[in-house]
């Protein structure tokens, strides 16, 4: 595919987010770019300190002092979200991009009911009357698998559950019948079986709305059932980027490597478990080669003086190291804890 | 090293036999903890009662760990508030080391923590922000009378600091310094202070990066071996319960459903809840993961208050009968070593 | 950038505590709360507050200093020099800011009248926090019914007419900087016990709290230890709020004639009298009395303001950012 020759849906462009704080700057995001089409399925994978929920609030101008956005950019249909963008975001957030967060208790106004959210935001975006909104609140809620819709449209959110409160923040992302969702760890605060029954809920209306979908999780068994693509972020920076099937078959990253080695597995007694020793690199001075040449097995003369650039394979993957798929099999990588 | 023997002994009364040696450590027997529920009209009216656990009977070998598994609102913290005699029991008794303990308070609770002690979920709240290492460790030991300040610690504490895979230098500094791993660490070195036999780790791991829980889970697992410690270890993570547990048991809003051996329970599960749990839990293998039959449960965990007769899971459960909804389903041995509280399986 | 840099090699030697919140991927960046030391590097940086700071130790001094070095003792003065007018509308400089219709000098009664104020106000933040936070961590920390019935009292006393109680009072003892001082003491240490029964409380969950009492502390340590480090903000911002509204009720007491008593000092007292006589006439001996006590307070509520933001780690790192760093955050700021 020529990339040169189409606008993608969301294009992240060499973005760079820092912090600056009083004891120091923290580079939170050093220069990620990728894209998004329409209607597929992206999963962005990290844990602490990877950047992907700072790298997520750039896309709707969430971003808070003392954060801000550095460098690069984040176009939506070519336009741009970060450079006067005031105009731009009003018009897309909510409305084109929709977002679901982490923690549905903190997300919902305790004070008014769940059909007045929903309302709120199809009255502000499509200009509805009160009726047709309510109307459209209550076959939102049915969307989204909550029973009983007409009555529990008037319900508080304190009178809900976990589970109920976050397909409720669904509903209220798909009001405007956005053509991106970013979901920023939406099941990780719920019940391992409500979790999955999100997850098939978030499966189902992507399918059914042909929506794009940019899934953040630490979680690689939630991103294996959801995504067609699945970005690792490692220390701000995009060290993998491939299909779901290939990263998981033979990951090139070393750290890729590793993470999907922590994962326990529900269908494999092991042992004893296996980690990456140490811990991410601090990120007010971060090293000047790879960040994770310090944890990794493989690491070089050249991975610690020189940071990898993001190079595309023959495969068509992308990834940011010196020596890739060269950490997938040999037995000497798995060297866990002692 | 102090003998796990004679710690034991310690906690009897004079004249009372001591224990036979491959008696369990813990023994649960018919736990029920209710807290009464503010309800009625502003005039009294009638008591209601959220029921956090009911009915549950389980034991703990010295030297193994026992996995309580079980979601939001299933009572596996409040059982592990109870085991180490936060909570009273409503109902039920708890004996640890032969000796029952449900109703010990005050002077003699404080000795009794000395052979039990807690591991915390979250490494960031659970250490003082402005005490140094050192201090924190050295706690316990100054609570107890074993030194008479910090510095006197020291040495032992550098001693449990080492063992627990921390560097030296880690003493003197704040928890801010460290990494989440390295804050637990510090966490179970302090619970391992005072020597106990028994440890309660509370989802130790949940709030970790997952390349960092295998460093936590496979140290306390060599403390076990080092320290014939016994665990109880309280989780919703199934993938990583699975390493560390000789026996599991599953709760569900409040009862125990199944116990079993470990392999037991993943390879043959015989509740159905237990059976949609391990199918719920998403593999890191797309292929895999799409091709799965998964059991989807519907509807959410049954209000705690004032619970229906009958069984527990009805309202979820895909092969519920008439009989599950009048007659609550005990726990039966069904296999052996395998119990089950189910009427259809 | 240099900014930074300058800051962090001031503070080389201080100790940092820091918080971070606890989550899988936290906050981006760490916070530090930073223990005494650096406290005046921000005030610095601060203009507002750092003027209110230096005017009040100024006050603080001249109150101190009082008897020596106001020109005149408070009540000294004749019918011969009285009704002068300040230095700058054609008085004298033997009393710079004028004297009362009973000859008193202004200058010398705005001094004495500072001390007042100032004692007063310290005295009941003192008396009153210390019943307060006692109070308030019994009720915290013991819950259940020693609560209820710390809490119910604190209801009742919160709804007691103040100023009946000090008509009472006068009438009966008298008005004087102590029995000011007791009435203020006692309707004003109720908010201290809320503030620190609230802030027990949501220790008490905190799991490090959890941990020492796990490791079978005994209250008293766990309170000492560990509860009560974390009130030393709260209290100190609510300290020097109550600090101001103390002046203000002395000043408002006196000028009904309920508090200070001639022949005591106090502004709100020479503002009163100053009414009674000479409404139409020389308004300096109003309006300096009133432009002092506004300006003390103006200071005191400046300084509480820098106060909280100083021992806030969140708004300082956000002013630092403010201040010293360019680039977008959302929507085009």
């Amino acid at each position: 595919m020529n990339e040169l020759d189409h606008t993608p849906l969301l294009e992240v462009d060499h973005l760079e987010v820092q912090f600056f704080t009083r004891r120091g700057t923290v580079q939170a995001v050093r220069g990620v770019s990728f894209t998004i089409e329409p209607g597929e399925t992206l999963g962005v994978v990290g844990e602490s300190g990877s950047g992907k929920s700072v790298m997520a609030q750039t896309l709707l101008g969430l971003t808070e002092l003392p954060g801000r956005i550095t460098g690069g950019d984040v176009r939506w249909k070519g336009e741009s979200l970060v450079h006067d963008a005031s105009s731009a975001l009003a018009r897309v957030r909510g409305n084109q991009i929709a977002m679901v967060f982490q923690d549905p208790m903190t997300s919902l106004n305790p004070v008014f009911s769940v059909g007045q959210q929903i309302t709120e935001v199809l009255r502000r975006h499509l200009g509805m009357s009160r009726k047709q909104a309510k109307a459209r609140a209550v076959e939102l809620l049915d969307t989204v698998g909550i029973a009983n819709p007409s009555t529990r449209v008037d319900q508080y959110p304190h009178e809900m559950s976990g589970g109920m409160r976050q397909r409720v923040l669904i509903a209220m992302a798909l009001a405007c019948e956005p053509e991106l969702l970013v979901a920023d760890e939406p099941t990780t605060a719920l019940d391992v079986t409500i979790q999955a029954q999100i997850l098939e809920l978030i499966a189902d209306i992507q399918q059914r709305l042909g929506l794009a979908v940019m899934l953040i999780t630490h979680d690689l068994g939630v991103v294996a059932g959801l995504c067609d693509r699945v970005a690792v972020m490692y220390s701000g920076k995009l060290v993998e980027l491939a299909t779901a099937d290939d990263l998981y078959a033979n990951p090139a990253h070393p750290y890729s490597a590793g993470l999907l080695r922590s994962t326990p597995r529900l269908d494999v007694a092991m042992p004893r478990l296996v980690s990456i020793d140490g811990a991410p690199p601090d990120l007010v001075a971060p090293p000047i080669g790879c960040p994770f040449a310090a944890r990794c097995s493989l690491a070089t003369e050249e991975c610690l003086a020189e940071m990898p650039g993001l190079h595309t394979m023959e495969d068509g993957r992308k990834v940011a190291c010196w020596r890739p798929y060269e950490a997938g099999m040999p037995q000497e990588v798995v060297d866990g804890t002692h | 090293m102090e003998p796990t023997e004679s710690s034991n002994a310690a906690l009897l009364s004079p004249g009372i036999e001591p224990p036979v040696v491959d008696a369990p450590l813990l023994e649960v027997d018919h736990l029920s903890i209710r807290f009464p529920v503010s309800g009625g009209t502003f005039w009294g009216g009638q008591k209601r009662f959220v029921h956090a656990v009911d009915d549950v009977s389980f034991s703990i070998q010295k030297g193994t760990t026992f996995g309580l598994v079980g979601e939001s609102g299933s009572g596996k913290t409040t059982t592990g508030r109870a085991v180490l005699r936060r909570i009273t029991p409503t109902e039920g008794t708890i004996r640890f080391g032969g000796r029952d303990i449900t109703q010990v308070t005050g002077k003699d609770l404080r000795e009794l923590r000395r052979h039990m002690q807690l591991v915390f979920q979250d490494p960031y709240s659970s250490l003082n922000p402005r005490m140094s290492v050192l201090e924190l460790v050295a706690e316990p030991l100054i609570v107890h009378g074993l030194a008479k300040n910090a510095a006197d610690a020291r040495e032992r504490v550098v001693d449990l600091l080492d063992r627990c895979g921390l560097p030296t230098d880690a003493a003197d500094r704040y928890p801010h310094a460290f990494s989440g791993g390295q804050r637990q660490r510090v966490g179970i070195a302090r619970a391992l202070a005072l020597r106990p036999d028994f440890i309660v780790a509370d989802e130790p791991v949940s709030a970790l990066d997952v390349s960092v829980r295998a460093q936590v889970v496979n140290l306390l697992q060599d403390l076990q071996q080092e320290l014939g410690l016994t665990y109880l270890f309280i989780a919703h993570d199934l993938s990583v319960v699975r390493h560390i547990s000789h026996r599991i048991g599953i709760l569900y809003a409040g009862r125990l459903i199944e116990l079993a051996d470990t392999d037991d329970v993943y390879e043959t599960p015989l509740h159905p809840y237990t059976e949609a749990l391990l199918s719920s839990v998403p593999i890191p293998d797309p292929p895999l993961q799409r091709a799965r039959r998964r059991i989807v449960l519907t509807g959410e965990v049954p209000n705690p208050v004032d619970p229906p007769p009958g069984c527990r899971f009805q309202s979820r459960c895909p092969i519920v009968e008439d009989r599950c909804r009048v007659e609550t389903p005990l726990l039966e041995e069904k296999a052996p070593g395998h119990l089950v509280a189910c009427h259809l399986r | 950038m240099t900014a930074p840099d300058e800051y962090t090699a001031s503070h080389v030697e201080e100790e940092h505590a820091l918080e971070a919140e606890h989550s899988i991927e936290g906050r981006p960046y760490e916070l530090s709360a930073v223990r005494r030391g650096g406290l005046f590097g921000d005030l610095v940086r601060d203009k507002l507050g750092l003027a209110s700071l230096v005017f009040l130790v100024v006050l603080l001094v001249v109150a101190a200093l009082a008897p020596w070095i106001a020109p005149f003792k408070p009540n000294q003065g004749n019918l011969t020099s009285s009704g002068l007018p300040p230095v700058w509308h054609g008085g004298t400089w033997t009393h710079p800011v004028g004297t009362d219709w009973q000859g008193y000098d202004v200058l010398s009664r705005l001094i004495y009248g500072a001390r007042t104020s100032l004692i007063i106000g310290l005295v009941v933040v003192l008396l009153a926090g210390t019943f307060g936070v006692v109070v308030g961590l019994i009720a915290g920390y013991k819950g259940g019914r020693a609560d209820s019935w710390i809490m119910g009292w604190v209801d009742v006393q919160v709804s007691f007419p103040g100023l009946l109680m000090a008509m009472l009072l006068v009438a009966l003892v008298g008005g004087s900087v102590t029995s000011v001082s007791l009435i203020l003491a006692v309707n004003g240490w109720m908010v201290y016990a809320r503030m620190t029964r609230g802030v027990v409380l949501t220790m008490k969950e905190r799991p490090f709290v959890e941990a020492a009492e796990i490791l079978g502390s005994t209250p008293k340590r766990v309170i000492f230890k560990h509860i009560l480090p974390n009130l030393f903000t709260p209290l100190a911002t609510l300290g020097v709020l109550e600090f101001a509204r103390i002046i203000l009720a002395e000043a408002a007491l006196s000028f009904l004639g309920l508090g200070i008593q001639y022949p005591g000092v106090s502004w709100g007292l020479d503002i009163a009298r100053a009414g009674d006589h000479e409404l139409f006439g020389n308004q300096w001996l109003i309006v300096y009395p009133g432009l002092l006590l506004t300006i003390t307070v103006l200071a005191v509520n400046l300084l509480s303001s820098w106060l909280r933001v100083a021992l806030d780690p969140l708004e300082r790192e956000k002013r630092f950012a403010a201040t010293t760093s360019s680039g977008h955050t959302g929507a085009g700021l």
